[in-house]
């Protein structure tokens, strides 16, 4: 335990531990003292001078941000020598603001303007001509507006500390000091758009966003985003069924404020011109649009002759579709059409991984223990690309507790900046080079170890069997691609699994054997691209239904296409690369859409089968009861929060099938199908895939 | 990029004067000794010095902006520096500095179309006994009037 302190605060006692910083301690004790510079979990500047405070004995007032607590500090934070002080620094911040509030994309959110309404005067003594300088465009997605900014720094140290990406600087003197970009008038860097969000005045602007809106004309939508498997939440500000901007500045979901490129800006792909608004019905040859009666009749028409002539029928999921959907889906397949040949695309060993654990509880990490752990091995992966949140935690647990990280790759990675070992090593012969650290890793109390997909099979047992021999708790994190490519292979998109990773009596055909296959009858494929590159199925023949938010490669060979909800517009809970459950709310509206939970709820209606009420909660609570793992606090679901979920015991039996693991890839400019069809995220030049390496010199 | 053998021996003893993961603190003597040798710090300079500093590009940016003796761009062969701070002031330093434009038909930071002379305006020089004072390069020169001014034009036009 460490030394506590007994300060005082505004006549409050406040006991605290010694070192804590005043600001701190009182916003503990519920005392709130402005500030700009100052911004929690990062370093301290002490550049604003708005947190100054009054403390007994000493001369001259104090900045709280940089006051450790002492024993016996008698600290008055509204006394009237401190609100004149905040009165005065903040005339001295305004000299040169501009005041264009009424056109600043900050005007209602802003923390200057707050603080002056409640601090400031209503006039300034400053007569002179204000300084000016340009704005400037730093990116699609950054612009900067040097008159407003009060150099609090924020921006740097978030970009620096926060993501070791160090893309911004501070330069120039005096009235003309300001921020400055990494390559001269532009910027080159992860575009994740955190500087925009910490920005307290409107000096750093987005471009997605800038003169849209207001922040009291939109509606606030707790979402998941829907792109990479991490599970950030992203708070949707949405307007008459439009998205107008994604940012997480309350901190709700378990990424903190914190979004990467994809989450922050790439939503405008629900709003693509390309999306469909209507069925489609092949005639003639040709795809031509249906009303949704039509096409809900044509289909269901067609499965009921494919059951009747007892035809051969093949069912492919998605990563980016609901838990609800994906077990809707599943029970779909294998009640309605009588089959277990249903598949999805996998990107990530999880199934040795749950075999290997057999069932240990506790033994898979959740995103908050990246940040609590006391080491952590990456094994095969660039998680700053592919895992920003995940390479996000990490850092944050080396900045605040010196936690060490230990890298196995095939190569440069940015957590070698800080690693205390990298290590090279080609992509499946990682496993051979985990002995080199054994001494390093048994010196720590505990470890969390993250693998990318070119660790399968073997190489997650013999993983998992070095952990285990280590002697320290250990807790594993498979690596997968996509929003819930998790979610589905626990739901049971697997053609030998159902949910909760049992194993059926006849397995189903792999997602390779159905494209191969010459006798199909009935293929169903929902929001996924298995034809993406051209490749067709070898069944030419077989009647193909596809739901999906765009005519992509497999749309296009469609006999029926069903114009698809985005995860953003549909209620119902998805389960990131941690295994963790969280909720997604419905946020914007394209027209003419129906969620896949909707879309196979009246298929099966009209076949007559009662495969449950199909809607989200319903089906939630049916995967609570049905699904060994998911029964978990639906209060914490409710509120936000992300459940973690328990590893199914799977028989050592099961084969894996780590031949059909396949990681697509993505960096943190691509996001498959979603990614193409995002403006934003095709602008940056850092796009399409190019990877923003930092410096390592 | 290389500099000449006499800057890479005098870099070399610099950068080991400081103790380890703290070399950058060899950045502004760094960049003033290139510039002078270079002529002004150059994107190439930028470059090799934070290449040898192990900083990024933007830290150097940092520091550049910030000190008004490192430039960018190329200054005349002839860096004319006036005093217009307090006691050069008080002494006719404004009026050096406004004859100064005159006579060289360029302003502050501006250059002679020759390239031979550049003009600024800067603080103090630490010279105020003897102001009003200005520097030529490292050369100062003190008690300046508009007419000692000329004359010291004139002899350094004749020294080309």
């Amino acid at each position: 335990m460490a030394n506590m302190v007994t300060i005082t605060i505004n006549g409050r006692q406040i006991t605290v531990p010694a070192g804590t910083l005043v600001i701190e301690a009182a916003k503990q004790a519920g005392i709130d003292i402005p500030a700009f510079c100052y911004y929690e979990g990062f370093s301290v500047q002490a550049a604003c001078r708005m947190c100054l405070v009054e403390v007994e004995k000493m001369p001259k007032l104090q900045p709280s941000c940089a006051l450790p607590a002492a024993e016996g500090m008698v600290i008055h934070t509204e006394s009237p020598k401190v609100v004149e002080a905040r009165k005065s620094m903040l005339e001295f911040l305004l000299t040169n603001h501009p005041l264009d509030c009424p056109v600043c994309d900050k005007g209602g959110e802003c923390e200057l303007q707050d603080m002056t309404f409640r601090y400031g005067l209503g006039e300034s003594r400053f007569l002179e001509i204000k300084h000016h300088a340009d704005e400037k465009q730093w990116s699609p997605l950054v612009f900067y507006d040097p008159a407003r900014c009060i150099l609090c720094y924020r921006c740097i140290r978030v970009c620096d500390e926060g993501l070791g990406v160090g893309a911004l600087g501070l330069s120039y003197r005096g009235v003309s000091a300001e921020i400055i970009p990494n390559r001269g008038d532009h910027l080159e860097c992860d575009e994740c758009g955190w500087c925009i969000d910490v920005c307290p005045v409107g000096a750093l602007t987005s471009g997605t966003y800038r003169y849209r809106s207001r922040p009291w004309e939109m509606n606030y939508v707790p979402a998941v985003c829907t792109h990479c498997s991490n599970g950030c939440k992203t708070t949707l500000s949405v307007r008459n069924g439009e998205i107008i901007r994604a940012n997480n500045r309350d901190r709700s979901g378990i990424n903190g404020e914190f979004l990467c490129v994809k989450g922050r800006f790439a939503f405008d792909f629900v709003h693509s011109g390309e999306r469909l608004q209507t069925p489609l019905i092949r005639k003639d040859g040709r795809l031509e649009p249906a009303s949704w009666s039509e096409a809900l009749k044509a289909a269901a028409a067609r499965v009921r002759a494919s059951i009747e002539r007892n035809g051969k029928a093949a069912v492919i999921g998605s990563t980016r579709t609901t838990n609800e959907e994906n077990y809707y889906l599943q029970k779909f397949a294998r009640q309605v059409l009588r089959t277990n040949n249903i598949d999805h695309h996998r990107s990530g060993d999880v199934i040795t991984l749950l075999q290997a654990l057999g069932g240990r509880e506790g033994a898979l990490a959740t995103v908050q223990d990246l940040y609590t752990c006391d080491a952590a091995l990456v094994v095969g992966a660039d998680l700053s690309q592919q895992h920003p949140l995940l390479a996000v935690q990490l850092r944050a647990n080396w900045r605040h507790h010196q936690s060490p990280v230990f890298v196995i790759s095939a190569g440069p990675v940015r957590e070698d900046q800080y690693a205390a070992r990298s290590i090279r090593a080609e992509a499946g012969t990682e496993a051979d080079r985990l002995e080199e650290l054994r001494a390093d890793l048994q010196a720590r109390r505990n470890l969390v170890i993250l693998y990318g997909p070119s660790m399968k099979g073997e190489a997650v047992r013999r993983l998992v069997a070095f952990g285990d021999s280590l002697g320290i708790p250990v807790k594993y994190v498979c690596l997968v691609d996509y929003a819930n490519s998790r979610g589905a292979l626990d739901m049971g998109l697997l053609p030998h699994l159902a949910p909760g990773y049992r194993p059926v009596e006849i397995p189903g055909m792999t997602l390779d054997a159905m494209l191969e296959a010459p006798d199909l009858d009935l293929v169903w494929v929902v929001g996924a691209n298995p034809l993406e590159g051209g490749r067709r199925f070898v069944s030419r023949d077989a009647f193909m239904i596809v739901n999906e938010l765009f005519l992509t490669e497999t749309a296009q060979q469609a006999d029926i296409v069903f114009p698809a909800m985005s995860l953003y517009e549909k209620n119902g809970t998805v389960t990131n690369v941690c295994g963790e459950v969280q909720r997604t709310k419905a946020g914007p509206k394209v027209m003419g859409t129906k969620s896949d939970l909707e879309i196979l709820g009246l298929i099966a209606a009209q076949l007559g089968f009662d495969l449950g009420v199909p809607l989200p909660d319903r089906v939630f609570e049916e995967i609570r009861r049905e699904v060994p793992g998911y029964n978990v606090p639906l209060a914490l679901i409710a509120t936000g929060g992300a459940a973690p979920t328990k590893p199914p015991a799977v028989p050592a039996e099961v084969d894996a099938q780590p031949e059909l693991v396949r990681s697509s890839g993505d960096t943190l400019f691509t996001s498959g199908t979603l990614g193409k069809y995002s403006k934003k995220l095709g602008e940056v030049i850092e796009a399409p895939g190019r990877l923003y390496q930092v410096l390592v010199p | 990029m290389t500099f000449s053998p006499e800057l890479e021996a005098k870099f070399a003893k610099m950068i080991g004067n400081y103790p380890p993961g703290r070399q950058k603190g060899a950045l502004i003597p760094m960049l003033l000794y290139a510039q002078d040798e270079v002529g002004a710090v150059t994107e190439e300079v930028i470059e090799e010095v934070a290449k040898r500093l192990k900083l990024s590009r933007v830290e150097v940016e940092e520091v550049l902006g910030y000190y008004t003796m490192l430039t960018r761009e190329p200054r005349g062969r002839y860096h004319i520096q006036i005093c217009t701070n307090i006691s050069c002031m008080l002494t006719g330093g404004e009026e050096l500095f406004e004859h100064a434009c005159r006579r060289l038909g360029i302003g502050n930071k501006g250059k002679t179309p020759d390239g031979q002379f550049s003009l600024e305006e800067v603080e103090c020089l630490g010279a105020c006994s003897w102001a009003p004072a200005m520097q030529v390069n490292y050369e100062f020169h003190y008690q300046m009037t508009p007419e000692k001014f000329d004359r010291l034009i004139e002899s350094l036009r004749k020294l080309q």
